[in-house]
């Protein structure tokens, strides 16, 4: 899933008092998920956001609605482009996608991000995500004992480990597992660490962002 | 003499509300402006909930559960406790005084602490009342913030 935090309020405060009327917009898919800009935390920021204008004698309405995700069309429904129409701006809760979606869709209203969008990651426990794909549209993994070295390893080697591994962790940040460390322990598990000897070619990156924005086109699920 | 403040006590059902309900059956006298919400248990307490008091106009909200170690659902009381202080971080930014939230461990069976707690945290919230009246306005213009 797409991993997000919400930014600090007086970034959202701050363009939320450009307004008098705004509608906070939160998203039910990933940013639910990372406890970020779900239902509950559309309510928290909505609260905020009233007591702060009211501390502050800033005219301010908040309207808060959630939908179901933010990345496609069919979820803004009737209800949301009405709520939408009758505010002044909107400050979405959905990740960087989400926002410019709801700022493609509704041209003539300014949207704001709530939140910072980090990485695709994993849940490791409740509260704490981590991030384990890097999007660079050739994956890899297979070859590295199901641990991806390009998103995991802070130098993103594929023919590791750099000299700055210790005792298991990333010379970056001793909180910071050795993505090499892990793949050579994997690998070992799986009795094909011998594997590991091949030297990895240079990536074909054209596949990553090199070319520009990118798009894929299924074209027997077309309309 | 400053009015009464609404205090809104989020009470679990198997310590504070009960240990209330004995302040009651002993005579204890505590503010009528206490306002108390039973819950299952304070792990029951979501963050918006108690912002969502304030926002309806409470001056201060009593977060009121077992002791540590004794909560009927094993570690409720302890989430309430590290939602309290998540809210005290969420009112700040809402230049809101965080002394107006706070967590209070009772026990069933002591009734009389529920009314000295009562009794002490509406004189805070009286008291910080008083202070917020007595400080100047700032005005902010739409468009700025402070």
């Amino acid at each position: 899933m797409i991993v997000a935090e919400r930014k600090p309020f007086d970034e959202i405060f701050a363009n939320a008092g450009k307004h008098h009327k705004v509608l906070l917009l939160g998203c039910g898919t990933c940013v639910t998920v990372c406890m970020a800009g779900g239902q509950k935390e559309t309510g928290v920021l909505a609260s905020q956001l009233r007591l702060a204008s009211r501390e502050k004698g800033v005219d301010l309405e908040v309207t808060e609605h959630t939908i179901t995700r933010q990345c496609d069309a069919e979820f803004f429904d009737d209800t949301t482009s009405r709520l939408v129409e009758e505010s002044d701006a909107v400050i979405s809760m959905g990740c960087g996608v989400g926002v410019q979606f709801c700022s493609d869709r509704y041209p003539n209203k300014t949207v704001y991000p709530a939140l910072n969008t980090e990485f695709f990651g994993a849940t490791l426990e409740q509260g704490v995500w981590t991030e384990r794909c890097a999007g660079c549209g050739q994956c890899i993994v297979d070859k590295f004992g199901g641990i991806c070295p390009v998103a995991r390893c802070s130098k993103s080697l594929l023919n590791g480990p750099c000299g700055g591994s210790a005792d298991g962790r990333c010379e970056i940040n001793p909180d910071v597992d050795c993505a090499w460390q892990k793949i050579y322990d994997h690998m070992e598990t799986l009795g094909r660490v011998d594997e590991l000897e091949e030297i990895q070619p240079l990536k074909d990156w054209s596949h990553n962002r090199d070319g520009g924005p990118r798009t894929v086109r299924k074209e027997d699920v077309r309309l | 003499m400053s009015e009464d403040p609404n205090i809104i006590a989020f009470c679990c059902h198997y310590c504070a509300f009960t240990a209330a309900d004995l302040a009651g059956t002993m005579r204890q006298q505590y503010p009528v402006n206490v306002r108390i919400v039973r819950l299952p248990c304070t792990g029951r307490a979501e963050i918006n909930m108690v912002l969502q008091a304030f926002v309806d106009g409470a001056d201060g909200v009593l977060v009121a559960g077992c002791e540590p170690g004794s909560c009927h659902f094993i570690q409720g009381n302890l989430r309430a406790v590290k939602r309290v202080g998540q809210t005290k971080k969420l009112l700040i930014e809402a230049g809101i005084d965080p002394e107006r939230v706070e967590m209070r461990h009772i026990a069933a069976s002591q009734g009389p602490l529920f009314a000295q707690v009562s009794r002490e945290f509406t004189e805070k919230i009286r008291q910080l009342n008083e202070e917020k009246r007595m400080a100047p306005t700032v005005a902010v213009a739409q468009g700025e913030t402070t």
